[in-house]
């Protein structure tokens, strides 16, 4: 009559995978909002625990726009101590509003003058640039007969249509410096122009600034506008793509560091600013980007071209971040029904 | 994501009302405990939703501004498209996934066609996946490099047509279960009548089995749509440029933090929901007049053109409907596709991508655990004091509407409520914020009512007089539940735990506003890969969830088939389910 019992191993079995892992937790952890690729985050994480292993990196990622509209969210009660990743235009926003602790960190005198913010207790600090940059699939391409595009005009083309994708400017921070380069580059009348124009071919906005690079490797959509880490990547996984970097000039961010005001573990969090500007920190960098904030640190990536720093716009930041509500609102207004979900 | 797995009208159709309690009065304590189960529906179901309500009148500093909010997001020429889009997709899904499950079902149940064990496993498939598979999967199928993309004669996947696609295969086995049971239920006699007054097949067909299952196809639709409209899985992979009322919540909360304009659509979204449900509900009051106590099962004749043409729909149902899981599981082995077929598992390595990799599936197998266990835990003994406790009749109907109320909530309208209802500073139960239990909280929530309709439906099955004699014994109510009640009921107890891990597992909508980095889930990392253009990835996840779900059913039968034997020696009535 005690059949019912049966099921108990069952329960137990439940139970058992029920109970959490307890692990001793001494290291002091440290929320870390950041907009770095996720086949990046483990390589940092792992380089500085190595070298403090007192802190412990927990990362909250999402693409940059998410990120900083996350971040200005949660303005009243932040919940990061650091700001790790993300586009210096997205720190400067938080910066005018007060969010941002200024830090010099010990060796802030070994980087480069024009990666950092200038006050002597720098708001943020670059760590490497990247740069925007065409994904080009070879095979999808000569099918189609199509010339290798050189320039961001060659992109109007009508042959094109409905084969090219481009990040979304709102939640993707390299969809967002490709429209902020554009219209520094051409002005405002002729920028927008040419937006209208390239809309015309653009098959899907995609939520991030990967997405259209990786579209492009599978073929699923022949062009992507990307940025030249992930193009590189790409290359060097067997992708069958053309890195092409337009003529008129390279719309870049800086990927930066920031201390958020008021976090509750602020020595913990300064040790990671400590070591983002260290050479290491660099080298680690280095591997994913052709420029990076110490002069020191050589850079080569397999596939994207070596005068790359030559091929940058002139970036006005401060007119990137002033601008940037205004710009995505007007981008929104012309662009959006054509957008990917989110 | 709402009315997952309905019930057969048949099951639902006795739960508008409650059982007599027993004849003497009983102590107070007995008619107290009827109020547990709301200290558990109370915080987690009716709190967030009242949240969700404030949140939609305030501004974003929280001050109320009454309908300002609604009025500015009504006046946007973006909402007429969504609206127009979310209500025309849905009709067209739920359409199209009613009509080819009601052939299926009639193959199923009113005709001879050989094999219909294994149609009816199949037509199950799609349970066992996030609604995100087949998005992912008919990219590979129709999208630029697939295989099929000249089966759409140009037109793009990217958009309608993929929505509609998705839903179809999405919603399909809920159909298709609905329908069974509608179809299931016929009396032979009436045919017989019909024929006898020299009735042709079609006649018959329209004057007898329509009539008969008409409540079932109106209860099969209002379902479908409404879980079309509050998914967001399919739109948000093959979506394209296709604005929806469901992707609209999560494109305002999640890309921009505009969390009150989230709420406002979260309402507009309550209501097709509500209606649907309430139309389900009205429908599931009516009694099933066809089949009296006199009833004779009707089998069906074997009508050799009937059956070949059935057969051979039934069968291509069923090669689509395996056509959607296989594709993803080939392109999750192919090292690139299209270029390089190489097979091989490095899409199963997850490390270097968005959305917590294996991490992330442990956190689901231990999510859904917890589910199967507290969720059974509390739900069966709640349901055992609405359908046996001895608390007034209308005392009891207070728990039961409320474990009603999930089937009308949209996930993600529930998800967003926990959100508001936790970033209260003077609430106490903020401590939850990040932690796996808000995550188990919510997903027992989000899937109450299922499991509670199958208990009271078992729990009615039983005699009353089980009670009266543990009781003229003197022997306490819940050594009569633990003893005797509980062992009875053991296999529909199984069901449910079974239905809420699989439900776990697959969950997207609530708890996309609720994880953590910690607390991330395999399901949610399929949407975080397929954001980030990870797609071979993605569909290696959703395949690992799938092949959980197959493993875990497999299981559950093993186990319950003999349970189920022993059970059915003591049960009054023959257990149908």
């Amino acid at each position: 009559m005690r059949h019912w019992f049966r099921p108990l191993p069952a329960l137990a079995l439940l139970i058992g995978l029920a109970v959490p892992v307890a692990g001793a937790q001494e290291r002091t952890p440290i929320t870390v909002y950041t907009a770095l690729e996720a086949d990046q985050l483990k390589a940092y994480k792992a380089a500085f625990e190595a070298a403090h292993p007192a802190v412990e990196i927990r990362w909250v990622r999402d693409s940059n726009g998410v990120i900083t509209a996350r971040l200005l969210a949660e303005k009243a009660a932040p919940n990061a101590d650091v700001v790790m990743g993300v586009a210096t235009t997205s720190l400067m926003l938080m910066d005018r509003e007060g969010m941002l602790e200024g830090y010099a960190p010990k060796e802030l005198a070994s980087v480069k003058p024009a990666m950092r913010d200038a006050r002597p207790d720098p708001h943020w600090i670059g760590m490497d640039i990247w740069a925007s940059a065409l994904c080009v699939n070879k095979p999808e391409r000569e099918k189609r007969h199509l010339p290798l595009p050189r320039s961001w005009a060659d992109l109007t083309d009508p042959a094109w249509a409905g084969q090219i994708t481009m990040p979304h400017p709102a939640s993707s921070g390299t969809g967002f410096l490709m429209v902020s380069a554009w219209l520094q580059m051409m002005g405002e009348e002729k920028g927008w122009a040419f937006m209208d124009a390239l809309h015309r071919n653009i098959a899907t906005y995609t939520h991030s600034g990967s997405k259209p690079c990786k579209a492009a490797a599978t073929g699923e959509f022949a062009l992507g506008l990307s940025f030249e880490y992930r193009a590189n990547k790409l290359i060097e996984d067997g992708a069958p793509l053309e890195l092409v970097l337009p003529a008129e000039g390279l719309g870049w961010d800086m990927e930066s560091i920031a201390l958020v005001k008021g976090t509750a573990h602020e020595a913990a969090a300064r040790t990671l600013i400590d070591w983002a500007v260290t050479k290491d920190a660099n080298a680690q960098y280095a591997k994913n980007f052709a420029i990076v904030a110490r002069p020191e640190v050589s850079t080569s990536l397999p596939h994207v071209p070596a005068d790359l720093e030559k091929r940058l716009i002139k970036q006005d930041f401060a007119w990137a971040a002033a601008n940037r509500d205004r710009i995505l609102a007007e981008w929104s207004r012309r662009y959006d029904a054509k957008s990917e979900p989110k | 994501m709402t009315i997952a797995p309905a019930l057969p009208p048949s099951l639902a159709a006795g739960t508008a009302t409650v059982p007599r309690p027993g004849l003497r009065s009983p102590r107070p304590g007995a008619v107290m405990a009827i109020l547990l189960p709301l200290l558990f529906l109370v915080p987690a179901l009716l709190l967030p939703l009242a949240s969700v309500l404030s949140k939609a009148v305030q501004d974003r500093a929280g001050s109320y501004v009454g309908l300002a909010n609604l009025t500015e997001y009504l006046s946007s020429p973006h909402l007429a498209q969504s609206l127009s889009n979310s209500l025309t997709l849905s009709g067209l899904s739920a359409g199209i996934s009613v009509a080819l499950a009601f052939l299926y079902a009639y193959g199923l149940t009113r005709t001879r066609v050989p094999g219909r064990g294994f149609f009816a496993l199949v037509a199950q498939l799609p349970l066992l996946a996030p609604s995100l598979l087949p998005g992912i999967s008919l990219v590979y199928l129709f999208g630029n490099q697939g295989w099929l993309k000249g089966w759409l004669g140009g037109h793009s996947i990217y958009g309608s047509i993929g929505i509609v696609m998705g839903e179809v295969f999405w919603t399909f086995p809920h159909a298709v279960m609905i329908l069974t049971a509608a179809l299931s239920l016929a009396d032979a006699r009436l045919y017989e009548a019909a024929r006898a007054l020299k009735a042709g097949p079609w006649r018959r067909f329209l004057t007898v089995t329509l009539p008969g299952v008409r409540a079932g196809l109106v209860s099969a639709f209002v379902a479908v749509f409404a879980m079309v409209i509050t998914d967001f899985g399919v739109p948000k992979v093959i979506g394209g440029n296709t604005p929806l009322l469901a992707t609209d919540i999560y494109k305002q909360v999640i890309g921009q933090q505009n969390f009150q304009r989230g709420a406002i659509v979260a309402l507009l979204l309550l209501l097709p929901a509500l209606i649907a449900f309430l139309v389900d509900r009205a429908m599931a009051a009516k009694p099933a007049a066809m089949m009296g106590g006199k009833a004779v099962a009707l089998v069906p004749d074997r009508q050799p053109w009937l059956d070949r043409l059935f057969f051979l729909f039934c069968a291509l149902m069923a090669v689509c409907l395996l056509a959607i899981p296989s594709t993803a599981l080939f392109a999750s082995l192919a090292k690139l596709w299209p270029y390089n077929l190489t097979p091989g598992l490095w899409h199963y390595r997850f490390e270097m991508m968005d959305g917590g990799g294996w991490d992330a599936y442990a956190n689901s197998v231990r999510l859904s655990a917890l589910v199967a266990l507290f969720g059974t835990l509390l739900i069966f003994p709640a349901a055992w004091l609405v359908a046996k406790g001895r608390a007034p009749r209308l005392l009891r109907q207070v728990p039961h509407a409320l474990a009603l109320l999930p089937l009308a909530v949209p996930g993600l309208v529930l998800g967003l409520g926990y959100v508001f209802f936790l970033a209260d500073p003077g609430n106490p139960l903020r401590v939850l914020n990040g932690t796996l239990t808000l995550l188990v909280v919510c997903t027992i929530a989000h899937y109450y009512s299922v499991p509670h309709l199958s208990a009271i439906t078992a729990l009615r099955r039983l005699s009353p007089e089980l009670e009266e004699a543990g009781r003229s014994l003197k022997v306490p109510a819940l050594l009569t539940l633990w003893r005797v009640t509980l062992p009875m009921a053991l296999p529909v107890v199984l069901d449910m735990a079974a239905y809420l891990f699989m439900s776990a597992m697959t969950t997207v909508s609530a708890v996309v506003f609720l994880y953590t980095p910690d607390t991330m889930l395999a399901s949610l990392s399929v949407l975080a890969m397929d954001d980030a253009g990870d797609t071979a990835p993605a569909a290696a996840m959703a395949m690992l969830i799938f092949f959980t779900g197959a493993a875990l059913r497999a299981a559950w039968a093993l186990m319950t088939r003999g349970l189920l034997r022993r059970a059915r020696r003591w049960q009054t009535a023959p257990a149908g389910v």
